[in-house]
């Protein structure tokens, strides 16, 4: 049964993301890896479609997934799944919201899970950096080492990354913006 | 009963003028919670968020949770939930469905390609903006290092990478090394 599952995968998904949005994204790859449901490239536009509408980037991802796999009944399924370990993870603690702030075990528990996230998001980074900039598979195929590299989205990136890192009037923009003038770049150079 | 649709109204629309989430989603709760309402306080509402951020899970839900609870007990925090939650579903099950019809046509395709490229740019930025948090003296870069390069080498589940991290946190402040 294709729904129970969705649920027990997001659920999952749900219990063990800490720190919001992102955090979600590894538990998408690490889905689409084992089940086949959607593959690596759905998810990268996935992300791009989660961050340029309205509501919070996990649940949307949840929702699209879920959709891509089971239609209507899936996406809410899927994001279901994702928010009940929340809701009963905070109505746990919501009596005792103060106790669990200042509690030094679990001070001491986010401090490791703190680097994990992030490595765990850089390497979800990595697997869409992968498809996105490099030919891996062209590559494989001639061997050729000029064959690798997407001339023109590496290009594309090293533009991005100053803009929104460095050009004071285009950094605090929204993603949406970025998002947006990519699509725009990869229609006109046909990417 | 008319408190019950007022929660889902209000956190209905958190979650339609949340572009993004995360930190834009803050001036919106507190106009929405604080000022039209007066369902919690401001400082309240910075304890829902910092808790939020350190449970599992999409950080408005758990403070919708909070608000809810707080407001109506379990069946409030369910209500909030379900209100937050609410227009992601629907906007995103139409986007999907259009995306569907039109994945195949060149200019689409193309378009992708393109945003797939600004979409290594927003990870990666979000990685650094995360790490300046995270990796604050050597174990934590060590356990950083580890959990990437295991996870782009092998398929490991994140589930185990997220259990022993909390739990090598625990033992590396007990003894001692954490700081160092």
């Amino acid at each position: 049964m294709i729904l129970l599952r969705l649920f027990f995968e997001f659920f999952k998904a749900g219990l063990f993301a800490v720190g919001g949005g992102m955090a979600t994204l590894p538990f998408m790859y690490d889905i689409s890896t084992r089940t086949g449901w959607f593959t690596h490239e759905m998810l990268a536009d996935m992300i791009a479609v989660s961050e340029s509408t309205p509501g919070p980037i996990g649940v949307n991802m949840a929702t699209y997934v879920g959709f891509e796999t089971a239609g209507i009944p899936g996406a809410v399924t899927a994001t279901i799944g994702l928010v009940t370990p929340s809701v009963i993870v905070i109505l746990l603690i919501a009596r005792a919201l103060k106790a669990f702030r200042e509690n030094k075990t679990v001070e001491a528990g986010f401090y490791g899970l703190r680097p994990c996230s992030v490595g765990l998001i850089a390497a979800a980074g990595f697997l869409v950096v992968k498809l996105a900039l490099f030919n891996t598979d062209l590559y494989g195929q001639s061997g050729q080492l000029d064959d690798l590299f997407n001339v023109k989205a590496l290009a594309l990136a090293a533009v991005l990354l100053v803009c929104t890192r460095y050009v004071k009037k285009l950094k605090g923009l929204h993603p949406i913006f970025f998002i947006l003038a990519s699509a725009v770049i990869g229609i006109v150079f046909s990417f | 009963m008319k408190l019950y649709w007022e929660l889902f109204l209000a956190f209905a629309r958190v979650g339609v003028m949340t572009f993004g989430g995360g930190y834009a989603m803050i001036p919106i709760l507190e106009r929405e919670i604080v000022d039209k309402h007066g369902w919690a306080t401001e400082e309240e509402l910075m304890d829902y968020y910092a808790v939020g951020q350190c449970t599992p899970g999409v950080i408005a839900v758990n403070t919708a949770t909070f608000i809810g609870y707080k407001l109506l007990g379990a069946p409030g925090g369910i209500v909030a939930t379900l209100g937050v939650i609410f227009p992601s579903v629907v906007i995103i099950t139409i986007i999907a469905g259009v995306l569907k019809t039109f994945a195949e046509v060149p200019a689409v395709k193309s378009a992708f390609a393109g945003i797939r490229v600004c979409v290594c740019v927003l990870i990666f930025n979000a990685v650094l903006k995360l790490w300046k948090k995270a990796v604050v003296d050597k174990p934590t870069l060590v356990m950083f290092l580890a959990v990437f390069l295991l996870s782009v080498f092998f398929k490991i589940s994140p589930v185990w990478f997220v259990v022993l991290c909390a739990a090598a946190g625990i033992v590396l402040t007990r003894t001692g090394v954490r700081g160092k």
